[in-house]
This record gives C-alpha cells, structure tokens and sequence, in this order.
C-alpha cells in the first residue's frame, strides 16, 4: 500500500478495532453510572417512611401524615392505628415490557446477521422490528410513570420516587437514544449507498449498545421489581 | 459518498483561525488545551492572590465575604477542572501519538470534541462572575448548603452545569486516550516498552472512566434536588446530605491522583534524560502506579472522618490510606536511584523534576501524618490540609508539568525557553512555593480553620498569613519571568535539531516541531527506551521515504465545534429556558449525523 | 562551589520551619498542640509518634535528594552508569514505608478505639444544635438554654450530641477535642474529659470548621472550663428564670423588648419572649460576647448589633435592622436591658 491511511483504518496493537474498542470502554464506564444510582436507590429503599412504597408495607398513622390523597388511598386501616399500604410495583404488567425488550434483542441479533451476511432486505427489516420493540417498551414504561403519577408517585413524593423515576428515566432515556440511533442507521441505509462497505460494523456497534442496555434493564427489573416480592 | 445536501462540505482552508476551530490534528489540539489551560492556571492565579490579599492582615478589608466565598471554590474548581487538568491533556495530546509512534489519536474529531466542550464549560463556570455570582459552596459544594433553600441564586448552577460539561469533555478524551494507547502503538511497542509518561496517561483515562459517572450522578442528584423537586441531599424531603460526600470523594479522591500521575509521568521522563542514564525500577513505577490508581478507589472515606463513621470503617479507611503511601514511597526511591549513578545535567527541566520530589515527598508524608483518623480530627478543614494539598499539587504536579514545559518545549516549538530566565523562574517559584505553602503547616497547628475570609489578630495566625501572602507574590513574580522566557523564545529563529537532550523517546525520533503527518515512516521498537537502544546497538535510523508517498491525514471538521456548542446550550437550559436545551439537542443531532457522514478519507 | 552552597542553603532553609513547627507556639488559643482534656491528649499522642517519624522522613528524603544531585552532577570525564534497576533495592525500599505505615497505624488504631468509648455515666450531656451561624446549646434534664458560650467542669466528663438545623456544621475546641461534625438528619456524639487542672477563668475557643456559608469565618463559640464548685454556681445562676429589672430604665428596656418583634425569635425565661429562632437572651447579660464571639458583650456593641445586624456579621437577615424600626435611644434602652440578664 502506497497510502498510509492515518487513522481508523490501520492494523491496531490489539487486532480489535479502534471504535468497537471504544464502545466497550464506554460500556464499562456506563456500568458505574447506573450502579451509582442503583446504589442510591437501595440506600433510601431501606429507609423509606411514607407511601407510595414499592411493595406492600403497614404503616402507623404517622407516616401518612402530609402524604398526597393518591397515595393514602392506597393505604387501609387494619386497626390499631396501623394501615396497611399497597405496593406500587405492577409485576405482570413490567414483565411484559421486560419480554418486549428481551424480545428486541433477539431481533437486533438478526438485523446484525443480515448486515454481515449482505442481506440488506432483512437487516432492514430485523432493524425496524428492533426499534418498534424498543418503542414498545417505551410506550410500557411512559404508561407505567402515568399510572405511578396517579397514585400519587412523583419525584417529589418520596425517595422512592425519587430515585426510581431517576434510574428507570435514564434507562428509558437509553432506550430512546438506542432507538434513534438505530433509526438513523435505518434512514442512511435507504441512501443509494446504503452504510457503506462497513455495515455489518455500524450494525454490530448499535447492537453492542442495544444489549447493554437490555442487560442494564434485566439487572434493574431483578433488583427493583423481583427482589422485593 | 456523502452529498453536499446531507452534509456541510468539509472545511477548504487550512490557515488563520478558521484552520484552528476545524483542526483535528493531536498536536494542534495539544497546543490549544495547554494554551488555554495556562491562561486559566493564571485566572486560577489571579484568584489565589485575591484571596491570599484579603488574609494577609487580621480582619482584612480587601474584598467582601460573598466574593471571597467564591473566590475560594472556584480557585480550587480553575485550577484542577482548567488548569492543571488541560495542562495535563495538553501534555498527552501533543505527545502521546508521538511517543507511540502513531500519527494521530486513535479519534481525532473526537479528540477535537473533547477540547471544545471543556472551553465551552470552562467558559461556563468562568462568566458565572460576571453572570450573577460564581459558585459559593466550595469546589467540594456539600449538601445541603448548595440546596435551593440555602444557595437561591444561580451560583451552584453555575457549578453543576459546568461541571457537567467538563465531565464529558474529560470523558471524551480519557476514552480517546485509552483506545489510542492500547490499540495505536508502534510496532515493537509492547505494553512494558512504553514510557512511563504513556502508562501514567493510560492509568488516568481508566482513572476518569470509572470516576467521572458517580459525578454525573452526584450532580445529577443536585441538579434535580434544585431544579425539579427530588430532595436526595437534603434531609428536610428525606434525604441524607452524606450520600453526596460518598459520591463526590468516590470522584474526588481518583481525581488527586488524575492530577498527579501526569507529573509522575513527566518527571519519569526528565530525570532519566538529564541523568544520562536509563529509568530505575521502570516495572517498580509502572506497577506502583497501578496500585496507586487501584487504592485511590477505596479511600475516599479519609475526607469524611469527622462525619461520625464508626470505629470500624475509621480504621479501614486509615489502613488502606496509609497503605497508599507504600506505593508512592516506592516511586520515590526509584527516582532518587535514577539519579544515582548519573552524569546530571542541571536544565530547568531537571532543577524543576528535583524540585517536585523534594516538594511532592513533603505533601506526601502531610498525607500520611492526617491519614490517621485521629490526628485528622485536629488537622481537618485547617489550613494544615491547604499546605498538604498545595504541596502535592503545586508543588508536585505544576513541578511536574514546568519540567515537562522546559523539556518539550523545543519538541512542540523547534525553539527553546532560556536557560538563565528558566532558572530565575525556578527558583523564585521554588522560593515562594515554600514561603506560601509550608507557614500553613503552622497556621492549621495553631488552629486556623479554611475558608474562613477574616480573623481576628491574637489568635496567632498574623505572621504566617503574612509570609504565605509575600509567597504568593513571589509565585507571581516567577510566572511573569515564566512568560517573558516563553515570549522571548517564540521570537527566536527555530534552531532546535531533533533530540536536542539525547532523549530516548520516540517523539525525539521526528523532526521539531514534527510535520503535521508526525512520522515519515513509523518508526519500528526494539526496546524499551528505543532511540538508546538504537543508538547502542548500531541501528541507524529509517532512511527517509520516498518523497512521493503521500500520507493521508483526515480532513478537518467543524463538526466537533458544532456538536460543543450543541452541549453548551443544552447544558444553559436548566439555568435558563428549557428551549434552549431542546434546541441544543437539535444542534447535536444534525452534528452527530454530518460527522457520520462526513468523509474522513 | 555555587552549586555546593545553593543546596546547603537550601537545607538550612528546610530544616528551619521544621523547628518552628515542632515549637509551634502553644500559647496560641486555638493551638492544636496544647490539649487540656483525655480527648486531645490521645490524639496528641498519636501526633507526636507521628510528627517525629515525618520529620525523620522529610530529613533523610530531603538529604538524599540533595546529596544524589550533588554527587552526581555532570564532571568533565564523567559517565552515567548504565543499569535498569536492582530487586533487592527494590525490595528494602519497599519494606522501609511499610515498617513506618505500621509504626503508624497501631497507634493510630488504638486511639480510634479510645476515642469510640461510650460516655460514662454521670457525664453532663449538652445537646448542641449548628445554625447559620451561631451554635445552640442545650444542658438536657436542666432545662437550660444558652448560645455560643458554655461552660463546663474540670475532670468530668462532658458529653455533646451535636444536630443541625440547617446546613452541615463542625464542632471543634482544639485544646479540648478534635472536630466532629454537625449534619442535619444525623446526630453525632463527642465527649471529653477536660484535665483537673484544665479550669482556668480564660474561655477555650472554638470555631466552626465546616463551610457553612456567607458568615463562615463568624461562627466562634466559647467553652469555660470551670472548678466544679464554679460549675455549680453557674448552672444555678443560668437556671434562674425572670430577672426582674432592678431600676426604672431596665424596666423601661423590658416594656420596649416585650411589644417588639423580638419576642417572635428570642427567648427570654419568665416572660412572654418564647421565640425559638434566635438565641436564648434568657441570660446574656453574663456572656461575655455577642453574634457568636465576633464582638464583646458590652452597650456599644450591643446598640451596633441591634442596630445592623448584617452590617456586623454578614448574611444575618433573619433578624431585621431595627435602626430602620427604632430610635437609638430605644436600642439602647434595649441594650441595658438585656445587659441586665445576668
């Protein structure tokens, strides 16, 4: 070769490639970003005192002191000053948007196999099915914050509401980047040159993201939603 | 092909500053965040001497308490986000590619990316001055005082956005640098072949990556404690103020050490070339800055001593404290070794990396003396912990990186800073470290707290406050001699030959300054100090090539600029509108899809 | 010979502060060095183990680091030693810091444990709540409330639950103990024993050491070491509640005072001044500063406070500016008043 290429395209130290490289890291560094605010959420999980609370809890008469109508609506007297409060955490209905996204995997792992294996026609398509999940699952979790703002669960409410909506938000907020950056890659590949000679790489790398943020998903739905059960 | 209707067309020009805002050559990139790291060390400077005016004399009248309330955070907040830091980027951006023998970093928009978002917050944080009022609550900003109730003004919004903003830019670069150095290496360069400089880079990007997310989270938490009705931090909704201690010092102590390592690096670089001799115990620096870096994770309790942690996590976070000063004794006696044996040529370079362990040993045994728990309850938040932390930070990284200025300077120039103006520079900046710093030893022995901006005469505290503020002076005075040499060496003919120090680093292998391509021909390692070991086993260099090649470089882009701006304004809408926030994530957008598009060929 | 002079001097200038600190004057009132109670006396202990092995440290790097550059600095004929490293050096040099780090960690350990002890028994217990910016002390089971100063008796232990009521605060007399700190939503406790000997008519100070905003720096308090008969007879004293004027113009004082608006933050015991916002003014006659120990308590400073007190003490707007509200003759008809809470 004539040409030394700069960057990019060099034989790398390690023979995996710059970006894909750079993708893992950054995978790593994401790891800590939602373990910080996982972490933030056990720390106030164990101390909360007023409803809305995740998982059914009695309570004294104290706690529901200055607590929103919503939220002690969910909260009955059982006697003896106690009340018993209902959880918030609607299990089944979570389950179904944790299979919509699990599904959504499956799917983004066959819009790689057609980006590698030159099948334009079923990356496309694996590639629109993986973003309807994705919407999909959006749609359950914009449904699941309206239903929780109804009982009474805002940012406001409690720490449970506070560090739920900021973790399970910024995995929705994950989820829509994934979804726009698959729709992007979508839209070019419609362009008279398609991704280019590189597709099956743009393809992986969206996919290494989009897993990460399943399995982000799949620690948050053991740790939030079934552990306390 | 990217048409001219999805994309801007790529930059034509290659001068002025046009060639400057759309560069994304590592060297150019380099020279701007040293440039603009330098000019806020001396806002950084600037600050310090105000503060340092309005102490030097009990119950000072020379500024009032609101500005020096700010004055003392966003000294801290300039100096290591503005200065130390981007003088510390400046450093691995120009030199790194060349000490690997790559032509560039291994993402060059990237890398531009990153240096415009730290100007966009850097800027920021700085018009917050003018802007209503700079942060108030310290650069450590414990809660609650940084809350809505206690802190109503913009202040601390100033400080959360912009801190955010620096995060990703240091995020961006400490991810770029990390790739650049694991996959860009010359061929021959294994990972024990790098120069120290190069490992201390890569312990400091794995250092920011892990770090910088339980930041964004912290200020995340403030952010919506402030702005959209959470209260994590504060105690009133239910929040405890400590979860931000936990979370800023899991930051805050890795932090230390991305500001030191670079030092670490640079004068593991210096000592050997001005010694004439090969670094003592390489794998012993190597691998005591991993443990360093590895340590740093689990001692960010010994800044919360005196919070009420019990007997027992008292005790761990002693020990494994203390444990840190093993590792960095060890490095210490590796350089004191390097020394031994030698032919020492005293440059400034070398008066500067004698200087930083002589300086950085005294802030390290400080360390240790309040890595004692109990021994911290009488030194914490006194002017004790100021003398350590300004000894290890001025006093070890600015060494560090003068060292690094003197011995680079021709590299990045072809021109050199003068000897006898270099060594009137060191040695009033040795003298007024000294003359400022080590009296706040004896200002936190008699009991004198920080950030207090006045106090009463008879307490004891008169005469030192008065030294430490002549010594801030003296620290002035030097940096001025500092830019006169800088000034009077750029006006010189540029004379430097390749490896003016007989340097055993690849970036002594091209020419000074090297050509925007870097290398003619990769230049191929055999050792660990490779232009030694040429040297001594008789390889001459590489016949240069033939003058017909044409090496490719990427073209430039002013994507990066565009997608900095982008995160500038969504980083005002909190403080402002959230349009602005909106329309900046529209500007991002269309950045993200030009710079997708755009041929890098 | 001008490089063999310039380190030497460099040495001696080293070495000096070095001596200084270690005769860092003990009679400064805030002097870390000088402890008076069983607290301060395990941490310095421990400081002094501490100190010697860092002077010893500094010295020997310090010596080493002058005597290589000056050894080695280039001759003519002079050539630099090849070699790369040396493990047995390697290996000495890594157990030297690991030898010192123990030398320091075992007393450091044992004085965490000392210092962990519960508070015994009989300690008086003082419940000291941090404000932006003065410190409240309450004196449990006694009823009695006071601001910025206390007192507290020699050779018994003394035991303080330390709370906030706004932002983070430290509590910290350096004679008497280390700092601890104030945080809302926490209560921590600290408790010392201040030597037999300890009493003396001079207040111990302290300050708060945490930055708790605008008025920081103005955030002293006094602590009075007191014979245990003094002890006695002040907490009699402080107990007592309405101190009835004793002439016309402290009565006058008292009319003023009681239809003000001070009564809505400040108490003042026995009469209808039940505020709880500011400082207890049931006794400050016997204080003997004001606005947390930044002025003395006398009529001028007393007339300038009431007066302004932002002026004085930055960032205090809780309390108004009364010379907006008041003539001075009435501010000060109020200063006598209060200066007659003894």
């Amino acid at each position: 070769m004539a040409q030394a290429s700069a960057v990019e395209h060099h034989p790398t130290s390690t023979g995996t490639d710059n970006r894909k490289l750079l993708w893992w890291i950054f995978l790593g560094s994401e790891c800590l970003f939602f373990g910080s605010l996982l972490a933030t959420y056990l720390i106030f999980k164990g101390s909360l005192a007023i409803p809305p609370f995740p998982t059914d809890r009695i309570v004294d008469a104290a706690a529901l002191v200055g607590v929103s109508d919503a939220a002690r609506e969910a909260c009955h007297s059982i006697g003896n000053n106690l009340f018993e409060c209902e959880g918030i955490l609607d299990v089944p209905v979570t389950s179904q948007s944790t299979f919509v996204l699990l599904m959504s995997s499956v799917t983004m792992v066959l819009a790689v196999y057609g980006a590698q294996n030159n099948r334009l026609k079923m990356m496309k398509l694996w590639l629109l099915a993986t973003m309807l999940l994705g919407l999909a699952f959006l749609g359950y979790q914009v449904f699941e914050f309206t239903t929780f703002g109804n009982e009474g669960l805002n940012l406001s409410s409690n720490q449970f509401g506070a560090s739920f909506f900021m973790l399970t938000g910024f995995h929705g907020t994950h989820v829509a980047v994934g979804v726009l950056y698959l729709g992007s890659l979508l839209f070019a590949s419609f362009r008279r040159s398609g991704l280019g000679p590189e597709a099956g790489f743009h393809i992986e790398s969206a996919g290494l993201y989009w897993h990460f943020v399943d399995v982000v998903w799949i620690v948050l739905f053991t740790v939030l939603y079934l552990i306390p059960a | 092909m990217a048409t001219a209707v999805e994309t801007l067309a790529p930059p034509a020009t290659q001068s002025g500053i046009w060639s400057w805002i759309t560069t994304i050559d590592h060297k150019r990139i380099g020279a701007l965040y040293a440039i603009t790291g330098f000019i806020f060390f001396l806002v950084g400077g600037v600050e310090a001497l105000l503060i340092r005016a309005q102490l030097a004399v009990p119950n000072g009248d020379v500024i009032d308490p609101e500005l020096f309330n700010q004055l003392f955070g966003v000294h801290a907040l300039t100096m290591i986000f503005l200065a130390v830091m981007p003088m510390g980027a400046g450093f691995f951006n120009y030199m790194i590619p060349l000490m690997i023998g790559a032509r560039d970093v291994a993402f060059p928009r990237l890398n531009a990316l990153s240096y415009w978002i730290f100007l966009g917050g850097a800027l920021l944080l700085t018009s917050s001055f003018i802007f209503g009022g700079a942060p108030d609550a310290g650069w450590f900003a414990y809660a609650p005082l940084t809350s809505e109730q206690f802190s109503p003004g913009r202040n601390m919004d100033f400080y959360v956005l912009g801190i955010l903003m620096l995060g990703v830019s240091s995020m961006a670069a400490a991810l770029n640098f990390a790739v650049t150095i694991i996959n860009m290496r010359a061929p021959g360069m294994s990972l024990l072949r790098m120069p120290v400089f190069v490992w201390m880079t890569l312990i400091i990007s794995a250092l920011l990556i892990l770090a910088l997310p339980p930041l964004t989270v912290a200020l995340l938490q403030l952010l919506f404690d402030r702005h959209y009705e959470t209260s994590f931090l504060s105690p009133g909704g239910g929040g405890d103020p400590l979860l931000w201690q936990h979370l800023f010092w899991v930051f805050g102590h890795p932090e230390v050490y991305i500001l030191i390592l670079p030092a670490m690096g640079i004068v593991s670089e210096t000592l050997p070339v001005f010694s004439r001799k090969p670094l003592f115990g390489y794998s012993a620096i190597v691998f005591s800055g991993m443990a360093i870096a590895f340590l740093g994770w689990a001692v960010w309790s010994h800044h919360m001593y005196t919070t009420g942690l019990g007997p027992v996590q008292k005790s761990i976070f002693a020990g494994t404290t203390m444990t840190i000063g093993v590792p960095t004794g060890i490095k210490i006696f590796n350089w004191l070794a390097t020394m031994y044996g030698g032919s020492i040529r005293f440059t400034t370079s070398m008066y500067f990396a004698v200087a930083f362990i002589a300086l950085f040993t005294i802030g390290g045994i400080s360390g240790v003396m309040h890595a004692s728990p109990p021994i911290d309850t009488q030194q914490q938040d006194t002017y004790w912990i100021v003398a350590h932390i300004h000894y290890v930070l001025v006093g070890g990284a600015l060494m560090g990186i003068f060292s690094g200025i003197y011995y680079w300077f021709p590299k990045m120039t072809g021109r050199f800073l003068g000897e006898g103006l270099g060594q009137v520079h060191f040695w009033l900046m040795f003298i007024g470290i000294n003359l400022t710093f080590f009296p706040m030893h004896f200002l936190g022995t008699a009991g004198m707290p920080r950030r207090i901006y006045t106090y009463d005469s008879g307490m004891g505290w008169d005469f030192w406050n008065m030294v430490a503020t002549i010594g801030a002076l003296v620290i002035g005075v030097s940096l001025l001699v500092f830019i006169a040499n800088f000034f009077r060496a750029m006006g010189q003919k540029p004379t430097a030959p390749n490896n003016p120090w007989d340097a055993a680093t690849l970036e002594w292998a091209t020419t000074s300054p090297p050509p925007e391509h870097d290398f003619d021909l990769i230049p191929i390692v055999r050792g660990r100090d490779p232009l030694w070991f040429d040297r001594d086993h008789g390889h001459a260099p590489a016949a240069a090539p033939d003058s017909a090649v044409h090496i490719h470089l990427p073209p430039p882009s002013y994507y990066p600029m565009m997608m900095a701006v982008g995160v500038l304004l969504l980083a005002v809408g909190p403080m402002t509108h959230l349009v602005l926030t909106a329309f900046g994530a529209v500007v991002i957008a269309y950045s993200v899809w030009g710079w997708a598009l755009e041929p890098t060929d | 010979m001008l490089i063999v002079r310039r380190p030497v001097r460099r040495l001696l200038v080293a070495l000096l502060p070095l001596l200084a600190l270690a005769a860092a004057a003990c009679s400064d009132p805030m002097t870390t060095t000088d402890p008076q109670s069983d607290f301060a006396d395990t941490v310095h202990g421990v400081y002094q183990i501490v100190t010697i092995l860092a002077a010893i440290v500094f010295v020997a790097v310090l010596a080493l680091t002058l005597i290589l550059a000056i050894v080695f600095h280039e001759r003519p004929g002079r050539r630099a030693q090849q070699f790369h490293g040396n493990s047995k050096l390697e290996v000495v040099w890594t157990i030297i810091p690991v030898a010192i780090v123990t030398v320091i960690a075992i007393p450091t350990f044992r004085a965490i444990a000392d210092t962990t002890d519960p508070a015994p028994d009989d300690a008086i217990t003082i419940a000291v709540t941090g404000h932006q910016w003065w410190f409240e002390f309450e004196y449990e089971g006694t009823g009695l409330v006071t601001a910025n100063e206390i007192h507290i008796p020699a050779g018994r232990a003394t035991s303080f639950l330390l709370r906030s009521d706004d932002v983070i605060h430290s509590f910290w007399v350096p004679q008497l103990a280390g700092k601890v700190d104030l945080i809302p939503g926490h209560e921590n406790e600290l408790w010392f024993t201040p030597h037999e000997n300890a009493a003396r008519p001079e207040p111990y100070l302290g300050q708060c050491a945490e930055f708790c905003g605008l008025s920081h720096a103005n955030m002293r308090f006094r602590v009075y070491v007191d014979t245990p008969q003094n002890f006695s007879a002040w907490i009699e004293a402080q107990q007592a509640s309405r101190i009835a004027p004793a002439n016309e113009a402290t009565a006058a004082g008292e009319t003023l005072f009681l239809s003000s608006s001070c009564v809505g933050c400040h108490t003042v015991k026995g009469t209808a001044a039940a505020g709880s916002i500011g400082p207890d003014l049931s006794h400050i006659g016997s204080r003997s500063t004001i606005a947390s120990g930044i002025m003395d308590n006398d009529r001028e400073s007393l007339i300038r406070w009431i007066s302004n007190p932002d002026r004085e003490k930055p960032g205090v707007v809780l309390m108004p500016a009364f010379e907006s509200q008041m003539t001075q003759e009435q501010i000060a008809s109020i200063a006598d008043y209060l200066l007659s809470l003894q």
